[in-house]
């Protein structure tokens, strides 16, 4: 079927079958490949997006339920992502890169709900990204970087 | 590229005039030994590049590839730091698989050591030829100019030419004999030894970094294949009906297995493929498969069942190892005090984060792949081998690695990817799903130790015996491989660092029903922990702080040799 799917602001007109998950949607149909598939069953993180602004593991949602809604995905850039990708660059956070897309969505979600989180707080919200490499206590360093430069420009 | 300008037997380094105007230095490296050979007069052949522009940038090229461990930056780093480069002026190239840049193969965390050396001596003889392009201009001696951050400088007047300034000249100026070559200070290192941003981050912050997942080409199809549960069993027949149905499959056809030739090469399972418009639908259809299998001699195998057999065969005497040495049967009857330890490891997989996949466009006499392969040369040769098209036809483009821990040196997944392009005729993905990657790897083999030991009345080892059953990885390569092999064994069990003076070391048998592979670190992880853990049995039988009953054993003079590296 025809569906009209909005990502980062932009509009794509694509034919996918309803129950398509968005992840290959977006990856395969669309063409954004920045999104990644890490086990399919929404597990890993590797596919993390926000729609309308809530984090979704895009492997395990069907295209049809973005129809209408605003996807934001690692193509796109936010004030808050961009906070974090300086603070990404300043920790020299990946290893491979294959999950930072879903670490940083996911992070993205979470300074945009808690402006001051603690140690728990990015536990918590980030439990459900998985890194192969283990970079995981970069991505903590780096988060409360992120949170430390957005308050101050605030 | 326009022609090799000047080559010379005793050259390190070769010189080619780019038409954009650039110079490139070509290197010869041969990885497999630590210092540069030069090849004979007229076989010269360059294996690595730098290319400098007249904008000042330096394009090196990558070689090994990148899958988390840094090399892309590693390598760059060594080059720019003798060449006095600015690090930001450096972008990098990734090599396709070809000989004529050395062995690439990316495994056995050695890429640095056996590279470093030979990118240091291209980085410094760049350097040369920069320094004598000024020194003509200014009419200087060489001795008269330093390099410093991108710039030539004359230390006489204190004035500075820019790297991309020097172009033209250096492009006219003969490649320095490499006795002429002077190699920095350890204590001078700008980028060797120290911290440096990845040089791709940029890529991986913005989800630009090319993964061989994210391989795109224009009317490409995905494709699914469903494999055997059990492992070199066969499809007897199978029902497409439902598959050919889901919507987005376009095609459904057996896929034989690929049988690699004794001693190299990996092959493919087979199964039944599933061609697609999107991976999804690939995904659909080979759930949508109703298939049945011949099973084959692996039908009965059972790894819970296997693992006890093994546990039987280590209580038993196994094959003498050599390495062994004094008398354990003795020294166990004289002491009052043995302890006995099995330890068990699992079949393990590597799990990447990014799945076995590939991208292959079979065009007749010609094969062009995508993927991320650690060993691009071997997919190449091996691709060469099953359809039979000469290796300069054949181009293997290395993707980035999302992780590879050894899974991504075993080439399967690009044999059935050109398999899938020559059958439709067309460039398609073949991508792996989670499941697939757990179900049919090349595991990490499982094994069984049996360890006993003896301790005399001051808690000193008198005795150490050891068994271990595990099956090899050169059953992957060479059927009837049925006991650990040399090269395996020699991965902590026949090089312990414990001071022994009996030690009896066993192999037992272990028969292979999978494909087994190396995964991160190999042996290591079978004799670190069984020696380690029983090492820890034993300080608690002696009464002993663990710690200090580790060092006692190891001995002062092995332990300086892994601290300071002395013999």
């Amino acid at each position: 079927m025809n569906i009209l799917l909005s990502i980062n602001e932009k509009s794509y007109a694509i034919e996918a079958a309803s129950e398509t998950p968005l992840l290959w949607a977006i990856r395969d149909i669309v063409g954004l490949t920045g999104t990644k598939f890490g086990c399919g069953i929404s597990q890993c993180g590797a596919c993390s997006v926000l729609i309308d602004g809530n984090l979704i593991k895009s492997c395990g949602i069907p295209v049809s339920f973005a129809v209408g809604k605003e996807i934001f995905t690692i193509e796109g850039t936010s004030e808050t992502l961009e906070f974090l990708r300086e603070a990404w660059n300043e920790g020299n956070v990946p290893q491979c890169g294959y999950c930072q897309s879903g670490q940083l969505i996911a992070a993205t979600s979470l300074l945009d709900k808690i402006h001051h989180p603690s140690d728990e707080d990015i536990d918590t919200a980030m439990s459900n990204n998985i890194c192969r490499c283990g970079t995981y206590t970069r991505i903590k360093k780096a988060i409360h970087k992120a949170a430390a430069l957005k308050n101050k420009s605030l | 590229m326009s022609k090799i300008q000047q080559v010379n037997r005793r050259d390190f380094v070769k010189l080619i005039g780019l038409a954009s105007g650039g110079i490139l230095l070509g290197c010869n490296v041969s990885s497999s030994q630590k210092e540069f050979v030069p090849q004979e007069k007229g076989t010269f052949t360059p294996n690595l590049f730098i290319q400098i522009q007249k904008d000042g940038t330096i394009t090196l090229l990558a070689s090994r590839s990148e899958m988390g461990q840094g090399i892309r930056t590693s390598l760059a780093s060594a080059i720019a730091d003798e060449m006095e480069a600015d690090w930001k002026y450096i972008s990098l190239k990734q090599a396709t698989g070809d000989a004529k840049y050395g062995n690439q193969n990316t495994d056995g965390s050695r890429s640095v050591r056996t590279m470093l050396l030979p990118m240091r001596k291209m980085g410094a003889t760049a350097k040369l030829m920069l320094i004598s392009a000024a020194a003509k201009k200014w009419n200087l001696a060489e001795t008269d100019c330093e390099a410093k951050n991108h710039h030539i400088i004359n230390k006489i007047t204190g004035d500075q030419i820019f790297f991309g300034d020097l172009v033209d000249e250096a492009a006219k100026v003969e490649v320095p004999a490499q006795e002429l070559l002077e190699l920095k200070k350890v204590e001078d290192f700008k980028y060797i030894g120290k911290t440096l941003k990845s040089i791709d981050l940029k890529d991986f912050t913005h989800g630009t970094a090319g993964y061989g997942i994210d391989v795109r080409i224009p009317d490409m199809k995905f494709a699914a294949i469903a494999r055997c549960p059990v492992t070199f069993g066969t499809v007897k027949s199978f029902d497409q009906k439902a598959a050919l149905e889901t919507i987005g499959v376009t095609e459904v056809f057996k896929l034989e297995r690929m049988v690699p030739p004794t001693g190299k090469f990996f092959g493919a399972l087979g199964g039944v493929a599933v061609i697609a418009n999107n991976t999804w639908a690939a995904f659909q259809g080979k759930m949508n498969l109703d298939i049945e299998w011949n099973y084959g001699e692996n039908k009965s195998f059972n790894s819970v069942e296997f693992q006890e057999k093994l546990k039987k065969r280590v209580h038993q005497k196994g094959k003498l190892v050599s390495g062994s040495t004094g008398n354990v049967s003795a020294a166990f009857k004289e002491s009052n005090n043995t302890i006995e330890a099995t330890y068990t490891v699992p079949f393990l997989v590597h799990a990447p984060m990014e799945v076995p996949n590939a991208t292959a466009w079979f065009k007749g006499n010609e094969i062009e792949v995508w993927a991320p392969v650690q060993d691009p040369q071997t997919a190449r040769a091996e691709l060469a081998h099953f359809f039979e098209i000469p290796l300069e036809n054949i181009t293997v483009n290395v993707t980035f690695l999302g992780g590879g821990f050894g899974r991504k040196s075993k080439s399967d997944f690009v044999v059935e990817a050109v398999a899938l392009s020559k059958k439709i005729k067309g460039p398609v993905q073949v991508v792996w799903t989670r499941e697939d990657d757990i179900q049919h790897s090349f595991y990490h083999a499982t094994s069984v130790q049996y360890l006993k030991g003896s301790l005399d009345v001051n808690g000193q080892v008198t005795g150490w015996l050891q068994r271990v059953g595990l099956p090899s990885i050169v059953s992957s390569f060479k059927p009837m491989s049925d006991y650990a092999s040399g090269f395996e064994l020699n991965q902590g069990f026949t090089n312990n660092p414990y001071n022994l003076t009996n030690f009896r070391l066993e192999n037992v048998k272990a028969e292979s029903h999978l494909r087994i592979g190396w995964m991160r670190s190999v042996v290591h992880i079978h004799s670190a922990f069984g020696n380690n853990s029983f090492v820890d049995e034993l300080a608690f039988a002696a009464k002993k702080d663990p710690f200090e009953f580790y060092l006692n054993l190891i001995g002062e003079e092995t332990m300086n040799s892994y601290l300071f590296g002395k013999n």
